[in-house]
Parts: structure tokens; sequence; C-alpha cells
């Protein structure tokens, strides 16, 4: 059997797909493939041409398999579609499921410098061989040059194969080693060797990339830097953080942007970054700031925040606000620490022991993880508690293409119920525990504020309106009520759900969040296009808003899309919401990798389907 | 904790310090520790400390953690912001507190469980960062508010009110301030005023970490024979280094003790410190001839008291991270957020 197909041949398969196809990178880690792979994506973004990439890796850094999925798609599905058309197997260890992967018609991009037998490849697949190997050591006499390069080469060659303009490519290389010209021209070097090999040898293939005009003002950027910028703007002055994958890199993108945007001209710093000894003195760190008037935050994922639940009971008790990003990883315990799932709903929610609970945001790409960011410490000044802002692995650690970052200079930062000096001054009555507004909001004051008026001591023990230690029953009621209230009028502040209506009328309905939504809104494309459709509400936060439950009270079923084993937000939709739990039909997903469009409308189309058979009897 | 004012009635002739406050105004709730508990003492200590330095009550900030120990803020200083915090955890948010503010004076009260058990690891951490901050720890060696368990610095050997002898080896929290770079360290005992208030005196002032383990008999559970931490067994077998008094610079006040040499430090503040050295020719700073010392006497049984190591040139976690002079919960909106024009600039650097 003869397995170098003529690229050409393959044409035969199928037409020429044009800006809409998956090609995944199989890659060892430490190999220098995520820089090259980046490059690949931005390329294609250059060539107005939008793309949704992963970085599915190990927790590990040297040796194991990763891979990069870039999904080339002009109509704009940044979720991950499912299925792969073109692989990119440069990693012996994992080629038999990744030469399995491919879509049949699909395309296997391989080193061919050493032959492999028959049995390694399928009759269904275009081969693509590039003696990538043989290529860099003619080239190249460092071992490490050998390995580096060898990216660049598939990189030319790539480009070369799905006629993406190589100067486009060059145009990156100059800006990623800018003013290191010996580099940017030993790159250039490599990446024409991949180009002319192809256009020598083997030609364009049938997946083309088109220059479109479908990105426009959208930037390119990770959930986790953009969260970073988004606390910036909300006016942090005070980081604690202990490094945990995938969090780490929101603190890391914190500190270089305090250094870009907050130090003023004597070079001081109007902000203070503590690596902390652990999670428990990250959160410890935050709740002092907080109690002192900072605002402050923390990053972690679900092992932090099982360490810090005692601190948050205590932020919740004592008020004081606190902002802690989650960004969630597969669980439980180490679970699979860069894998994502949306797993730490209910942790975050009722974190701590006693009877307690707390505003989660729930962004659902870079651009709603820089709004909310920023809004968090709005929101926990104001209601002088922890406020949770949820991503995963998938929107933290991976670049999404999203709107561009906006911010009203008119905007002013909301401080919530502070007690001042003069106010105090002028004879105000301070009770630090009083509900004087009837919405469970007490006033505050800082400490230090006044020479003998304001001063209270704060605990995590039962005490009066007046922050007097009391164990009084009915005085620990009234408490454990007014931070109901709380709660209550939490639900108008945080961020209301977005809906969209199906175009036919229907009694079905699907409720979903976060990482999910890109998924999601192309799957309900899909069985729109099967004929079956459904109302859509993407929930943006905790505790819920009105229109959430008007939505459920609204339909017959509703679908609960997530990302978790235990349907977890279902489960406070019928915990907060008392709803029928017969109603809500969990849809899940949590293998760890992002949740995918096919998944989504195979699952609910297959529901919906024996809803309709259940119907006919 | 107690939510029994104290009353309000002041002696019309009550002396007051330079800004006008009498010693009444640094008090705190009646305290509702056991009758003769060390802790009080210390707590009187820091009154009469606080008072004498004429700091204005409202500009110190006092965090605990839980324990006995712990529940002493609320029993001084009433005009201050008190934060009772959460088991051994005092030292991280003190450490966010004085991030907030550098402009307030931080005390952190303590105990032995508090610190040397569950909250060994934030003491040790928060001494290597070098927060600005007075941490006192109220050592008795036992757990009181759970009624007499072993704590990490009961000694080995001794023996607990039922018999019980401790067989694991004691932390010393002296020691271990000095390895981990606190830049003041003492340690006195809860009986003896005259050395335990100038010594809180010196350590408010100083910059950076001052530590103070205090000696503090606990009168129900480790008070008796077979303890190490009893009052009788304390009294015989301590071994005072110097004798120390803080002159501020407005009312100079120079007392001279014992007979020998005297050093003076000159802090941070401006203030001086007298160091009265007894017998011994004491040199205060010198980290490891402290530790030598601590560990030399200790082998002898004795006790080393007063003020055991100090660097006059000490610096803080805000010195590290050189922060702005404007405490950062001070700082506006318009100090903190860049604005739109630089959004631009960081859209068009993602695209």
């Amino acid at each position: 059997m003869s397995v170098e197909v003529d690229p050409v041949s393959a044409k035969a398969i199928g037409g020429t797909v044009v800006n809409d196809f998956v090609v995944k990178f199989a890659n060892v880690n430490g190999s220098g493939s995520a820089s090259a792979n980046g490059m690949f994506a931005k390329s294609i973004l250059r060539c107005g041409v939008p793309v949704a990439a992963r970085n599915i890796f190990p927790s590990n850094i040297q040796g194991l398999p990763t891979w990069f999925e870039v999904r080339v798609t002009e109509a704009g599905h940044l979720g991950r579609r499912g299925g792969v058309d073109m692989m990119v197997a440069m990693n012996p260890q994992t080629w038999d499921r990744d030469v399995a992967e491919i879509e049949p018609g699909g395309f296997l991009f391989y080193d061919n410098t050493k032959a492999l037998p028959p049995a390694k490849f399928r009759d269904d697949i275009t081969v693509i061989g590039v003696p990538l190997t043989a290529m860099c050591n003619d080239r190249y006499e460092l071992p490490r040059e050998r390995q580096l390069f060898k990216n660049i080469v598939y990189l030319g060659a790539l480009a070369a194969l799905l006629g993406i303009d190589p100067a486009v490519v060059e145009q990156i290389l100059s800006e990623q080693f800018a003013g290191r010209q010996k580099l940017i021209d030993a790159n250039f070097e490599a990446l024409h060797m991949g180009v002319s090999y192809v256009r020598e040898n083997l030609g364009p293939i049938r997946l083309q990339v088109r220059k479109a005009d479908k990105v426009g003002n959208r930037i390119y950027v990770e959930g986790n830097a953009a969260s970073a910028l988004g606390a910036v703007y909300g006016g942090a002055t005070v980081c604690a953080w202990y490094p945990i994958t995938p969090s780490t890199s929101l603190a890391e993108a914190f500190t270089g942007y305090c250094e870009d945007l907050r130090t003023d001209a004597d070079g001081k710093a109007k902000y203070a970054i503590v690596q902390a000894e652990d999670e428990i003195a990250s959160i410890g760190i935050v709740v002092g700031a907080g109690w002192n008037g900072a605002r402050a935050f923390t990053c972690t994922s679900g092992p932090g925040i099982s360490l810090m639940t005692e601190f948050i009971g205590l932020s919740y008790f004592a008020e004081i606000p606190a902002v802690i990003f989650d960004v969630q990883r597969g669980g439980p315990s180490t679970g699979m620490p860069t894998r994502t799932q949306q797993a730490d709903l209910i942790g975050a929610a009722y974190a701590s022991h006693g009877d307690t609970k707390h505003p989660m945001l729930l962004p659902a790409d870079p651009g709603e993880c820089f709004t909310m960011g920023a809004l968090a410490f709005d929101l926990a000044d104001r209601l002088q508690t922890t406020v949770f802002v949820m991503l995963d692995l998938d929107i933290g650690m991976n670049e999404w293409l999203t709107e561009p970052f906006a911010w009203d200079d008119k905007r002013q930062l909301d401080r919530g119920k502070v007690m001042t000096h003069d106010e105090l001054e002028a004879g105000a009555d301070f009770g630090r525990y009083k509900d004087v507004d009837g919405d469970g909001i007490p006033f505050r004051t800082y400490p230090g504020v006044h020479p003998s008026k304001g001063a209270y001591f704060t605990r995590g023990t039962s005490r009066n309106p007046y922050a007097r230690y009391s164990e009084e029953g009915s005085v620990y009621v009234d408490n454990m009520q007014r931070l109901l209230r709380k709660f209550e009028t939490a639900k108008t502040l945080i961020p209301a759900p977005i809906a969209r209506k199906a175009r036919k009328k229907t009694s079905d309905g699907v409720i979903y969040f976060g990482s999910t939504t890109p998924s999601m809104h192309e799957a309900l494309d899909a069985l729109e296009a099967q004929g079956r459709h459904l109302d859509a509400l993407r929930v943006r936060g905790f505790p819920f808003a009105e229109e959430v439950y008007e939505f459920v009270a609204a339909h017959e079923r509703v679908f609960v899309v997530e990302q978790n084993r235990d349907a977890q937000l279902r489960t406070l939709l019928m915990n907060e919401g008392e709803i029928d739990p017969a109603k809500l039909v969990p849809v899940l997903h949590y293998d760890g990798t992002p949740i995918t469009a096919r998944y989504i409308a195979g699952e609910i189309g297959q529901l919906m389907g024996l809803g309709q058979i259940k119907a006919a009897e | 904790m107690t939510y029994i004012l104290k009353p309000q009635l002041h002696h019309p002739k009550l002396a007051t310090n330079a800004l006008g406050f009498t010693r009444r105004d640094y008090e705190g709730s009646v305290s509702t520790l056991c009758a003769g508990c060390g802790h009080d003492s210390i707590s009187a200590a820091i009154i009469q400390a606080v008072f004498e330095l004429e700091i204005p009550p409202h500009r110190i900030a006092k965090l605990s953690g839980i324990g006995c120990s712990s529940k002493t803020p609320d029993y001084f200083l009433g005009a201050s912001h008190g934060f009772n915090t959460v088991h051994g955890r005092m030292p991280s948010v003190l450490t966010g507190a004085n991030l907030a503010n550098k402009d307030l004076i931080y005390l952190g009260v303590s105990g032995d469980g508090d610190s040397a058990s569950i909250g060994l690891g934030q003491f040790a951490h928060a001494v290597r960062r070098g927060v600005n901050m007075l941490y006192i720890v109220e050592n008795n060696g036992v757990y009181g508010l759970t009624k007499g368990q072993f704590s990490a610095t009961s000694d080995k050997g001794s023996k607990s009110k039922k018999g019980v002898v401790n067989h694991d080896a004691g932390i010393d929290l002296v020691g271990m301030a000095l390895q981990l770079g606190a830049t003041f360290v003492g340690r006195s005992f809860s009986g003896d005023k005259e050395q335990l208030v100038p010594l809180i005196k010196a350590g408010l002032a100083h910059k950076g970490v001052a530590f103070i383990d205090v000696l503090s008999p606990c009168v129900q559970f480790n008070n008796h024979q077979g303890s190490t931490k009893s009052f009788d067994y304390v009294r015989e077998h301590n071994e005072a280094v110097n004798k120390l008094d803080v002159i501020t610079p407005r009312a100079p006040i120079h007392v001279d003790y014992a007979p020998g040499t005297t050093v003076k430090v000159t802090q941070h503040d401006g203030s001086v410190l007298s160091l009265h050295k007894l017998a011994e020719l004491y040199n205060p700073n010198n980290r490891a001839q402290a530790l030598g010392y601590l560990q030399a006497r200790q082998a002898r049984g004795q006790v080393v008291t007063g003020l055991l190591y100090i660097d006059p040139e000490s610096t803080d976690l805000h010195d590290a991270l050189d922060t702005v002079d404007t405490p950062l919960n001070e700082l506006s909106g318009q100090d903190l957020t860049p604005g739109a024009k630089a959004l631009e600039a960081i859209n068009a650097g993602l695209r």
C-alpha cells in the first residue's frame, strides 16, 4: 500500500476547504514547539481569519506529550469543534492515537526522515511527509539548533501547504525577535527551508487559508492576563498569591502590568505583590488588606480554594472585602492540574463551615475576564464579602479572540459604605453590623480614621450590631438574617444573564456559562439547522438574578450544560431557586478537554430526539 | 472576650501624656481571663508603653489569632481598631493590613499555640519578610482555653497539671526569630514590668520585625511543680542580659539603672534605645552571638531575658517592595486606574 499520497490527488476526496478546518499539533513538551505553534495561529489571525487555539499540555516540564489545536474559522466559531482535519504528528509516543483522530479525508503531516511501516498509516487520509530531521541535520551543527529550527521549518512547510503568505509569518518572527537581527535572519532561513521544500516537492493542499476581514479590531489574549488587567483597572493594590497551575500566569501578568502602569514618577510602586508561603497566607494577606481599606486579591485554583475556606468564612461573617480569581482545573484533589473543568462552583459558592454563600462572577471569555475582573473589586467593597471570579484553564491559559478592552474614564471606583472621619466627627451613629438602609449592608470604618470614634473590634465570633461579642441567640439570628438580606441585594448587582431566543417558539431552554459559551452557540446553530429549537440563557453570576428563575419557569424542559460530573450549576439552580430537579436536564462534559460544539449538539440532539419518541408513545 | 464596658468616668487628676490622653484612654474592655493571668500583666504593660510613648491610640492596629492570648487585644487600646483573626494566621492578616496602610503601627499578639503550633509557618514567613510590626507571643507553654494540653513550646520533660510528661522537644521562638532574620528580638517575663514595658516601647518604635517572647505563666494549667513556665521556675532561672529604656526625642529621660556600660541605639523613628548591660558584656548587635549566647544559657537551664538582638539599620517589607509614601488604601481611582488611552495601547499590542 502506498502511503505517500500525492497531495493533489487528495482533492479527489473533497473540494477545497477555505478558512474552516482544524489543525492539531502533537509535540513533545520542552521541544520549543509552543512558540512556533503560537506563531502559526497568529499568522492566520493576521490574514483576517479568526482562530481558536487551545494548548493541551501535561503537568510536566519536559518530555511528555503536548498538543496544540488550532481551529481556523472564518465563521468565528471560537469553541472547539471536535475532530481534526490535519494532524502535525511530531511525537512518536502518541503517533497511533494522533493518526486515529484525523477525520476521514483529512491530512497527516509528519517528519519522514525515517521510514515507517505502512501499518502506521491509514488509507483514508492524505499523508504529507517532509524530511524535517534530515533537513535540519544537514544545515545545523548544534543539537539545540537542530531541534528549535525544526519547528520553524515545519511552520514554513505548513504555510506553503495551507496558502499562508510567508511574509505574514516573517512579520511575526520580526516582532517576536525584535532587536535581534541575527536571530531574525536565522529564523527566516529556516522558514524558507520549509516553504521551498513544499513548493518544490508537494504544492498546496485543499485546506486553504484565504485573506478575509473577519477579525476586525478584536484582540488575542489569555483570560489570566485579561483578569490581571481588570484587577489593575479595578484599583487592586495588594496581590498575595501562591503558584498553582493554571492561575500562576494571572499573578505574573498583574506584576507585569503594575510595573508598566502603576509605577510613579520616582519609580515607586503603587501596588504591593507578595508571593506568599501558601494559599492560606495568600488569602490572609488579602483579608488583612481588605480590612484596612485596600483592594486586594489572590488567584488560585481548586486546591487553593480548599485551603482558603476558613478565611473565606471569616470574610463572610466579619464582612471583609476580598476578591479571589479561581482558575478552575480538573479536580478533585490534585486531579488533572493541566486540564480544564468547571468543577469548583459548589465549593466556591458555599465555601467554609457554617451557613455561608458567596457571590461569583462567571466570565465567558477574556473580554469579560477584564470587565468582571474590575467589577469584582467594586462588588467586594459594596457587599463587604469575598467575590469569586470563576475562570477555567481553557479561558485562563489559552489566547482567545475577544472584544478589545474598553474603559470609561468617567467611571469611579465604588468603595461601598465607608464612614468617614467627618461623618464620625459630625456625630453619625456607627454600628459596624447595623443595617441602616435595609439592604443588609452595614457601614464600616477604616482603621485609624478618627481619634475617638469609629473603632471596633473585628472578630469571627458572633456579635451585636455594634460589634460587641454576643452569643445571644436572637442577636445571632438577626445577624444571619441580615447577611441573607445582603445576599438578596447581591442579586441586583451581579451582571444579568444574557438571553438568546430561538427562531421558533419553543418550550425547551438551555442554560450554560463560562468557557462553554462559544461551543454552545455553535451547537445551537447546528441544532437549529436540524429543526431543534431552544431558547438559551447564559448565566453570568451567582446569586442568580430573577431573570434566571423566570427563564426556567417559562420553559418545560431546561438543559443545563456544564463541564463537571455532578451538574454543579444545576444543583445551585435547584438549591437556590427551589426548582424541580426533573425539569433541569444535565448535559455534562468533564474529561478535562474543553467541551466541543459537536458534543453539545450531539447530546442535546439525542435527548430531544428521545423526548420526541417519548411524546409519540 | 467581653461585652462588659468599663465605666468612662475619669478621675479629674489622672496624669495625662503630652497628647492629653490619660492612661485610661489606652485601656480596653474588662478582661475575662482568669484572675492573676500573666496575659493581663502584659496587657497592662502594653497600655503603659503606648501611653508613655504618647502614640494616639487610634494610630495603632492590634491583631491577634485565636486563644487566651489572642483574646487580650479586646482588653487594651479600646480606641484602636482590632482584629481577632483565625487560629495561627494573625501574621498573614497583619501583613495584608500593613501593606494597605504603612502609616499605622501594627501590634500582633499571639500565643505559643497560635504561633508555635498551627501558626509556625506564618510566624516564620512574616518574620523573614520583615513586616513592620511588634509581634508579642504570650508564651505559657500550655493550651489554656481547651484546658491544659501541652503546646509546642512546652519544654521536653516538663509535666502537665495531670502529671503527664512531655516527650517532644520544645520550640524556642526566640531562637527561630533570630535565625529567620528578625531585626529586633527580645524575651521577657509577664511579671517583670520594669523590663517588659521598655522592651515593648522599643519594639513599637522599631522598624521591621520586632519579636518579643513573653513568658506568661498560666495560673490554671501551667503554674505547678514540674512546669518550666511557672512563676517560680522562671523567677529562679531568669538570666537578664540588659535593661533598656526608650527615650523619645521630645521628652528625653535618662534613667541609669545598673552599673556597667550603656549602649545607645538610635531607632528609625528617632527614638533612642539605651541598653544597660548587666554583669556580662552583652552586645545586642550581633545575631550570631545572640544565638550562641541563648543556646549556651539554655543548656545551663537559664532563660535569657532582655533585648537579645537589634539591627539599628533595619528595613521593612515596604522598603523591599519600594512602595509609594502614600498608604495604598489612600490612593484614589485616578492614581490606580491607568485610563482608556493606556488601554488602547495594550489592545494594539494584542493584535
